[in-house]
């Protein structure tokens, strides 16, 4: 989410998902969001039938691409060539929105001089998007008085994820889709409380409420809250914590209700690095493959057996409550807290209310909540102040950072591409059924859903010799695995998709270990392998 | 926008154009039943349950697809109001299994509620039968065709909520269904499973597999919560009997209107899985064995502790989760930085 804090000054959705009901046309940029977020694909599907014109931007035909005005099928990880070359078609004709950029943006300049070498026929090129479509889709966006765009793994999943996210929001600014009902830039968040823990400052850069840990101010301020000297000093993503553990610098880890051997690309490092480690705590619901190599394991408490909240992906603080007594004895917080205790820093909470206090105290954008406020309906934060009644669209007048800035920035084509070696393009994703492991869990899912299939264009099937049922070996350059297939035109030929959900083929053993420099996050949307047919 | 003054027995109100008769009733408190009306689907007049009479019209209306109009003068609850209604549930019990005493609907039946409010037993009219066979072939929703009194609300919501179009009216008269096209199985149509159309089924046609047998309705305590599987925190009910979450329903939230998802109607049963883990366990020689919280949380501390002194803070990492609540979240980088003193904390970056 760096991406949108740097350009508005906030990393968050900026409309409401309620507000998809008053687009008059949606731009999906890599979110295949009816399988990703059903219930906001509902509502996407809805307003489509109700007349909102629709573009899609994916590699695959996802099932609101079947149902677009125009599917810009572009190449994998070539995002910023194409929205570059949709800007450049928007300022050739003058479609751009001159008012908002004036008054409400800057460097403008530097944007418009980058933009200058994507001509329509270059960014078609790189893309593989057909001119006639760019023009299209650069004048629908462009001219549609409320316009919103949505963009989910598929452009944060990147080497280039940050910048990616900038382009968007480039895109917005230039026509000034922002800061009215019905706009946009909309990153919808994948896990349950994604937003919530990045706005809790579990991040190595940030107190919550995206204070900067190397602020003297902020810092004094939570030692003089918490009672305990602080460090300035930005600590380790994760991935930076695995290479540390690699280096035998990092020697003890706790991790509460992650399982970054399945869900972390690159398994493989991940394994070693936890391998390496002096003492590692683990606290789960399950004895997951990141729990087999823990010292300790702690167990975890469901949803269901806590009191506490969650952040939705329109920054909505909603109450979670507990309705079953924790299966173990103890809720999660409850368990952290003790430690806490031990280790000499007091964490007598009575309840999870108390926590939320303490924390909204300490973070100005959470400062006006509180648990009765938001018994019913949950607020949108910012709301700072007890009466304030939340800010459901982000950037009405004026943004976070005062002026909204213009990134010049080029195409970095992936990390890693398809060679001689490794003929096919692995892209991966999330299915509607299953949620990261505990889905696995689920009788009823696993019966229906219990295998992974990786998914092959027909061309590709027929090349290799491939029927329905055949299994295959997938193999990159860090690893391998087999699996079961599906033959789909739903994918160009060239590219294989498989989810991340299926510990029996875990799709991670495979992809990239190169990481988006800024975010940390890893590139799990392009990696090069090659599939072998298994004789069974 | 313009306000309607109408009259509901004997009330007065103003609602803006466009209000049904049966909206305008309920804004005053006036509940008209209804079988085949619901806030989120289109109104289609179908039950005639909801009829009403209205000064100056000869047959009586569906309240909710008649429109307030100025002046209108509206009675909910005449001896002809009345006595049309019974007729109708006469109409539908007649073809209706007399199976309330094991029927999974129990409790909530709507069909139920209104024959015991207008006094309506089976038997008014003798009549054909259906005999379905029960399909209970997928791993979530059970269908008893027979229970089906055909108010459409099924069809509705796949198309208007979920948008999926897997449902329709199969047949013609007494052998009409509402049924994936071709009367298919659930399992073998486009369906996804979202449930949507099991959370407005007014009767037992169309029931949780999950919850068959786990209690009566009055027996479950609902706790609203916020859903637990994706970044969209859809506003759920758990239903909880004796201690033990037994069900996933929907209940009215202003993120997701009732609708819900597959993962998040049935995929919960993970919190039951006699998988999970019950008690700490500490490693001894490459071994997992079973330890006390007093046990594992102090020696938890002391090797943190130990760690920390020997190492310094930089040797420590803390992942927090994506999946947890935010307060746990703020305890775990609170940890991490006031006690480990680090800021090296983070979460899976699966955004
Ligand atoms: S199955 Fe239920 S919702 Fe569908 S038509 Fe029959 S009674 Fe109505
Ligand atoms: S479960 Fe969902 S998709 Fe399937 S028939 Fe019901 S409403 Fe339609
Ligand atoms: S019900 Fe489905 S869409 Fe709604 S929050 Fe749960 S997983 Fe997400």
């Amino acid at each position: 989410m760096a991406g949108l804090a740097t350009t508005f000054g906030s990393g968050a959705m900026t409309n409401p998902i309620a507000d998809i009901d008053q687009a008059e046309l949606l731009l999906l940029i890599g979110t295949n969001t009816t399988e990703a977020h059903p219930v906001i694909g509902y509502r996407m599907l809805k307003a489509r039938r109700q007349g909102a014109r629709l573009i899609v931007v994916d590699p695959r035909r996802t099932e609101l691409a079947d149902l677009a005005d125009y599917w810009l099928q572009l190449k994998p990880g070539t995002d910023i060539a194409l929205l570059n070359g949709l800007m450049q078609i928007i300022l050739k004709e003058g479609l751009e929105d001159r008012a908002f950029i004036e008054e409400r943006c800057e460097n403008f300049e530097e944007l418009r001089d980058t933009l200058e070498s994507y001509t329509p026929e270059r960014v078609s090129e790189i893309t593989g998007v057909p001119v006639e479509l760019l023009f299209s889709a650069a004048r629908l966006y462009a001219t549609t008085d409320r316009a919103a765009l949505y963009y989910t793994l598929g452009i944060t999943e990147h080497v280039s994820g940050t910048m990616n996210v900038m382009s968007c929001a480039n895109l917005a600014m230039l026509t000034g889709h922002l800061g009215r009902p019905g706009t946009g830039v909309n990153p919808i968040r994948g896990q349950n409380n994604v937003q919530g823990a990045c706005d809790m400052g579990a991040l190595p850069n940030v107190y919550p409420g995206y204070q900067n840990v190397n602020v003297p101010e902020i810092q004094a301020k939570f030692e003089q809250a918490w009672g305990v000297p602080l460090s300035g000093e930005i600590g380790l993503k994760i991935p930076e914590m695995f290479d540390a553990a690699h280096r035998g610098e990092l020697k003890a880890m706790y991790i509460l209700g992650e399982n970054p051997v399945l869900s972390d690309p690159n398994t493989n490092h991940i394994r070693a690095g936890l391998e390496k480690l002096e003492f590692l705590v683990v606290q789960e619901l399950f004895l997951t493959e990141t729990a087999q190599y823990a010292d300790v394991v702690l167990p975890g408490g469901s949803f269901a057996e806590c009191d506490g909240t969650f952040t939705n992906t329109e920054r909505r603080v909603q109450r979670v409550r507990k309705a079953v007594e924790p299966l173990a004895g103890l809720a999660d917080w409850e368990t952290v807290a003790e430690i806490m205790t031990r280790m000499g820093m007091p964490a007598r909470y009575r309840d999870a209310s108390e926590i939320f206090d303490e924390m909204a105290a300490l973070t100005p954008s959470y400062a006006g909540i509180s648990y009765p406020r938001i018994e019913r309906d949950g607020l949108h934060w910012p709301c700072p102040t007890p009466d304030h009644p939340g800010t459901p669209i982000l950037h009405v007048g004026k943004f976070s950072r005062g002026k909204g800035r213009f990134q010049a920035i080029d195409h970095v084509p992936p990390g890693e591409l398809p060679d001689e070696a490794y003929p096919f393009l692995l892209s991966t994703g999330r299915v509607r059924e299953h949620y990261n492991v505990t889905t696995a869990y689920s009788p009823g899912i696993m019966a229906l859903w219990g295998e992974e299939h990786a998914w092959i264009n027909p061309e590709d099937a027929h090349a290799l010799g491939l029927e329905a049922d055949s299994r295959v070996r997938v193999t990159s350059r860090r690893g391998e695995i087999e699996t079961a297939i599906e033959i789909t035109d739903r994918v160009p030929p060239g590219m294989v998709w498989m989810s991340f959900h299926h510990a029996g083929s875990p799709s991670n053993a495979l992809t990239s270990h190169l990481v988006d420099p800024v975010s940390g996050t890893g590139e799990y949307k392009v990696c090069a392998i090659k599939v072998e047919k298994l004789i069974s | 926008m313009d306000l309607i003054p109408v009259t509901i027995d004997g009330q007065r109100i103003e609602v803006p154009e466009g209000t049904s008769v049966l909206e305008a009733a309920e804004l005053i408190g006036i509940d008209i039943p209804r079988l085949c009306h619901d806030p989120v689907l289109g109104a289609v007049g179908t039950c005639r349950l909801c009829v009403v009479e209205i000064d100056g019209m000869r047959n009586l209306r569906a309240s909710c697809t008649t429109k307030v109009t100025p002046e209108m003068v509206v009675r909910t609850g005449t001896p002809r109001v009345q006595e049309s209604r019974r007729t109708v549930l006469e109409l539908l019990l007649s073809d209706h299994p007399a199976d309330c005493l094991t029927c999974e609907k129990m409790g909530s039946c709507k069909l139920a509620e209104y024959a015991y409010a207008y006094g309506v037993r089976k038997g008014a009219f003798a009549g054909a039968e259906h005999h379905y066979e029960l399909d209970d072939s997928n791993p979530f929703i059970v269908r008893d065709m027979n229970k089906c009194i055909l108010c459409g609300k099924c069809v509705r919501a796949c198309q208007e909520v979920t948008g999926k179009n897997v449902l329709g009216f199969a047949f013609k008269g007494f052998d009409t269904k509402a049924t994936p096209f071709g009367d298919t199985s659930y399992l073998e149509s486009d369906c996804i499973f979202c449930g949507n159309c099991v959370a407005v089924c007014p009767t037992g046609a169309l029931t949780e597999k999950g919850m068959q047998g786990q209690g009566r309705t009055w027996e479950m305590e609902k706790v609203r919560t916020t859903c637990s599987f994706c970044g969209v925190g859809c506003t759920v009910d758990l239903n909880v009997k004796d201690g033990r979450v037994v069900g996933v329903t929907s209940t009215d939230g202003t993120v997701n209107d009732r609708a819900m998802c597959v993962k998040g109607r049935f995929g919960w049963d993970y919190i039951n899985s006699p998988k999970r883990l019950t008690k700490p366990l500490i490693k001894r020689d490459g071994r997992f064995e079973e330890a006390s919280w007093d046990e594992a949380l102090y020696f938890v501390a002391s090797r943190l502790g130990e760690i920390r002194q020997r190492y310094g803070s930089q040797a420590f990492g803390a992942l927090s989760s994506a999946r947890t609540t935010n307060e746990t979240n703020y305890l775990v980088q609170k940890f991490a930085r006031g006690v480990m003193g680090t800021n090296s904390v983070d979460h899976c970056a699966r955004t």
